[in-house]
């Protein structure tokens, strides 16, 4: 069999399969974009070469697309963080802080991978990251390389995993060699 | 012209060089001082320094529309670029990250001296672990992950405690990495002028500038800049002023001449006329610069009026004295006149007494100018112009305007019926006759005060409305009061009463304080020992803070804090904005912040005022202050109203002794003025503290129509009523002149006095006089 055998085989294929062979971005951010928000209960460890053990933060998120995201941490330190458009709030021991992320590029960029994934922003992801997507429908990863050299030298690399339309879990891994895992568990189906 | 008319004329040119000296040297001024207080209180001397001095009256808001979003983004950064090297602004902010890097090297630099955590307590065992506790925590949590790699150097976390109380609230939207409108479709721009708010002409520099470098920057495409704020408000006020008082100057004087062109026919008369006006207005300036040093505009624009009452006087002589000469003059009508001058002065002589500068100012130039003219038109005139006046023959207008006068006389009855409607109907519009408040003599137009709330809600610029002041003889010791102050204050922030607020002693602690936290720092060894026990247990291990330990080693040795550290970064205006010095006082502001998420964003007053009782801390509302001045302003010009009026009063009723009599000069007056205010108030006019001083002023000018008809039976003798009638019509031109103004505080008065001018000697001339009084 020639390689051009081969290729129109695959074509067929691909032409008698469609669903299945065309996985690729554009359809994660189609299911993605399809999720119609809802609560999960995180975990989130944080692996940091300063320290000599990993913090672990858990609590809950509630995300309402497109842009809305409130993350709830309940140990070890209660915390609300709420992400509404371009105004990043956080709340804790009594302290509520602002932030207008169009003030602050790097932490737009830093967030955009959280939202854009979650509402299946392809642009926003693509604007300052390089996608590659592995795996299948049901158990995919996307991986985002940072494309903006001011980013780059803060993150190396964002992986996100999922099946479907649900997310499961973002890692960050940083410029300085620290990580962060947030592992995230829908609470009831939609 | 006689050896004595020549010396007086000598004597009167060297007076007037004089004056036009003092006037060349004479500072005149268009800022708001026309209307702050006089005799301030201390709340009230508060909000003085900072309409003059403070930091909200040197900042400039700039917005820049057109082209995309991008664009302006560049077109911004390059304004910003190109403004910030230059020496007329302070600060130049357009939100482009990285502008603050300066601040935070500086803080971090000086934690252990500006912590307001660092105590002794802090660096115990118990103390260092919750701390270091408090910090691991932190990196669970983005705000803490942008202290991550300064924990090994402020494992204690004094970066964070010194940063958590700055203002992280309200800030402008950002486009493109700049600040923009909440539309987008702008980007902002916030200045802060080196030159101070009271500095007119540093402001007006300062805004040509931005315009210059915008029209540099963009070139001639489709962009377009505006700017507000409290530095062009006063730029556009002066040249509105200086507008005004040159047109406003030259038509009263055309107008006038013209009159006097057609009643006098001779060039040379008119000019004699007008010796006594221009004496009088010269004399006025004097006067006021004698007093107070500067003079303001708007009292060069009273001007105007004061050429149309000054003007009476040598009417008054030439044409009647024309037929009598001037000794026959002085026996017969000067007193009469000397009269009118007299009560015209009590009228003005009221204002002298007001704590609003303004007023007073323009008390002083009209009771100066009118006195003068009058002297002028007493002594000066006669010897001048001789005895061969060749005045036209008025007689035939004298003679029409008594068969007028004498067909209008048949409404005495209706016109009183109508003045009681006018009153009853006033009476029961009270409430709806007056504004309350002092923007109404603001210059500012309603147009450019729309542009400015617009580029203020824009932009967030801090309104700093509420305040906390300390004063003290020192720095030491205002800073120092300061932090007393502010330790009351953070345990309202604590309660959650109020959202924050801004000291110097944030970036400037007192000495004492900075001594004290040195103190509180162990030595290396000892603080190695203590790290060791302290981190016992947590994931952090001492052998990574020995930068720590370094710092706080570096600290026990290092300086005070000097405001010359603080040069470079934005912090130094910080502190130079809330640390003024005046003379040998300091004091000290600290700008309250409402709590977050507040209804309307209010300040629970009570409870400020509640925790700073006993101290030395004074609470300041300054909007409040400022509405308030209005309401004092308000109330004393009705004190001295009616303090003018009585002395008119009293004044009348001792010349003319005769209840009778002076019942039936007063009368035509009050009438004039009910129907005045009942027709400004029927043509919508808002009524305002400048028209109840207009109000004085028609009693004042009015009564010397009355004394008129009252004692000289004017309205029987035809010349007398012409020149009556000639010196009425100068006088509504000069003060209806001012009605032309969009200054609101002289428009006030053309509009009063003008209409009331006229009316005052039309009902006299119905009212007074009637059955052949002597």
């Amino acid at each position: 069999m020639t390689a051009r055998r081969l290729t129109a085989c695959l074509l067929l294929a691909g032409l008698a399969l469609p669903a299945w062979a065309a996985f690729d971005v554009a359809q994660l951010m189609a299911d993605l974009a399809r999720h119609g928000g809802g609560r999960a209960r995180f975990v989130e460890t944080r692996y940091l070469a300063l320290l000599d053990k990993p913090l672990v933060a858990t609590g809950e998120m509630t995300y309402t697309p497109p842009d809305r995201l409130e993350k709830r941490t309940l140990t070890p330190k209660p915390e609300i963080l709420r992400l509404d458009k371009d105004m990043l709030s956080i709340e804790r021991e009594q302290q509520k802080l602002s932030i207008n992320l169009a003030n602050q590029p790097e932490a737009l960029a830093f967030v955009d991978s959280i939202r854009g994934t979650l509402s299946g922003n392809r642009a926003a992801l693509e604007k300052n990251y390089a996608l590659h997507l592995s795996g299948t429908q049901q158990k995919w990863v996307l991986t985002m390389l940072p494309s903006e050299p001011k980013i780059a030298a803060l993150l190396q690399r964002i992986t996100v995993s999922g099946s479907r339309d649900q997310v499961r879990s973002i890692e960050y891994l940083q410029a300085d060699g620290d990580r962060s895992l947030l592992v995230i568990e829908p609470v009831a189906a939609r | 012209m006689t050896r004595a008319a020549g010396r007086t004329f000598g004597l009167w040119l060297l007076a007037m060089l004089a004056g036009a000296i003092i006037v060349w040297n004479t500072r005149f001024s268009a800022d708001m001082s026309f209307f702050l207080p006089a005799r301030p209180s201390a709340e009230q001397q508060v909000l003085v320094d900072q309409i003059k001095e403070g930091v909200v009256a040197r900042l400039l808001m700039v917005a820049i529309a057109g082209g995309d979003e991008e664009q302006r983004a560049a077109l911004s950064r390059d304004l910003r670029g190109r403004l910030a090297k230059m020496p007329e602004f302070v600060a130049v902010q357009n939100g482009e990250a990285g502008s603050l890097d300066a601040g935070r090297d500086f803080l971090f630099a000086h934690r252990y001296l500006l912590g307001p955590a660092v105590t002794p307590e802090r660096f115990t065992v118990a103390g260092l672990r919750t701390a270091i506790a408090d910090s691991i925590d932190r990196l669970a949590s983005p705000a803490g992950l942008m202290f991550k790699t300064l924990l090994p150097r402020d494992p204690t976390g004094e970066l964070f405690a010194l940063v958590g109380g700055l203002d992280t609230g309200a800030q402008p939207a950002s486009r493109a990495g700049v600040w923009a409108s909440r539309d987008g479709e702008r980007a902002l721009l916030l200045l802060q002028t080196t030159a101070l708010g009271s500095d007119t002409d540093g402001q007006e520099t300062a805004i040509r500038l931005v315009r210059e470098q915008f029209a540099t920057a963009t070139g001639a495409t489709g962009f377009t800049l505006t700017l507000s704020g409290p530095g062009l408000f006063a730029v556009k006020a002066r040249a509105t002023i200086k507008d005004e008082v040159a047109r406003l100057s030259v038509i009263s004087t055309l107008a006038i001449v013209a009159v006097l062109f057609f009643v006098y026919r001779s060039p040379r008369l008119l000019t004699l006329g007008l010796l006594p006006v221009a004496s009088g207005a010269l004399a006025g300036i004097v006067a006021v610069s004698l007093a107070y040093g500067t003079v303001f505009g708007i009292t060069v624009g009273f001007g105007s009026a004061l050429i149309g009452e000054a003007i009476d006087y040598s009417i008054y002589y030439f044409v009647q004295s024309g037929r009598l000469g001037a000794a026959a003059w002085r026996e017969r009508f000067w007193p009469t006149i000397r009269l009118g001058v007299l009560t015209s002065v009590c009228g003005f002589g009221a204002l002298l007494f007001s704590g609003f500068p303004g007023l007073a100012q323009l008390g002083l130039y009209s009771l100066t100018g009118v006195a003068t003219a009058a002297l002028v038109t007493r002594f000066v005139l006669p010897p001048l112009a001789g005895d061969d006046l060749h005045v036209r023959d008025v007689g035939a207008l004298g003679r029409a305007l008594g068969r007028a006068i004498d067909g209008l006389r048949r409404l005495r009855w209706p016109l009183l019926a109508l003045a009681v409607a006018a009153l009853a109907w006033l009476g029961s519009e009270h409430d709806r006759l007056w504004t309350a408040n002092l923007s109404a003599l603001s210059t500012a137009s309603a147009e450019d005060s729309a542009v400015d709330m617009a580029l203020r809600a824009d932009i967030a610029a801090p309104d700093s409305r509420h305040m906390v002041v300390v004063r003290a003889g020192d720095r030491e010791a205002a800073l120092q009061g300061a932090e007393r102050a502010g330790a009351q204050l953070d345990k309202l922030v604590a309660a959650g009463v109020i959202g924050g607020y801004d000291t110097p002693a944030r970036f400037l602690p007192s000495r004492a304080t900075q001594a004290a936290r040195r103190a509180s720092l162990p030595a290396a060894a000892e603080l190695r020992a203590r790290l060791a026990t302290a981190v016992d247990g947590l994931p952090l291990a001492a052998g990574k803070l020995d930068g720590f330990v370094a710092d706080v080693a570096a600290a026990r040795t290092m300086a005070d804090i000097d405001r010359r550290n603080l040069d470079g970064s934005g912090l130094a205006l910080v502190v130079d904005s809330l640390l003024l010095q005046h003379g040998g006082e300091w004091s000290v502001l600290l700008p309250l912040r409402p709590p977050p998420g507040s209804e309307n964003l209010a300040i629970p007053v009570p409870a400020v005022r509640a925790a700073l009782a006993g101290s030395d801390a004074l609470f300041v509302d300054l909007k409040g202050e400022f509405d308030g001045l209005y309401a004092d302003y308000l109330q004393e010009a009705v004190l001295l109203s009616l303090a003018g009026l009585l002395a008119i009063v009293v004044l009348l009723a001792a010349t003319l002794r005769s209840p009778r009599r002076l019942a039936a000069v007063l009368l035509p007056l009050l009438v004039a003025v009910a129907f005045v205010v009942a027709g400004l108030h029927l043509l919508g006019e808002r009524l305002h503290l400048l028209h109840l001083i207009g109000l004085l002023l028609i009693v004042a000018v009015g009564s010397n129509y009355a004394l008129f008809f009252d004692r000289l039976s004017a309205a029987r003798d035809p010349a007398t009523l012409a020149s009556l009638a000639v010196a009425n019509l100068t006088t509504a031109i000069g003060f209806g002149t001012l009605a032309l103004s969009q200054v609101p505080v002289l428009h006030a008065i053309g509009v009063t006095v003008g209409p009331g001018a006229i009316l005052a000697l039309l009902l006299s001339a119905i009212f007074v006089g009637r059955a052949g009084t002597p």
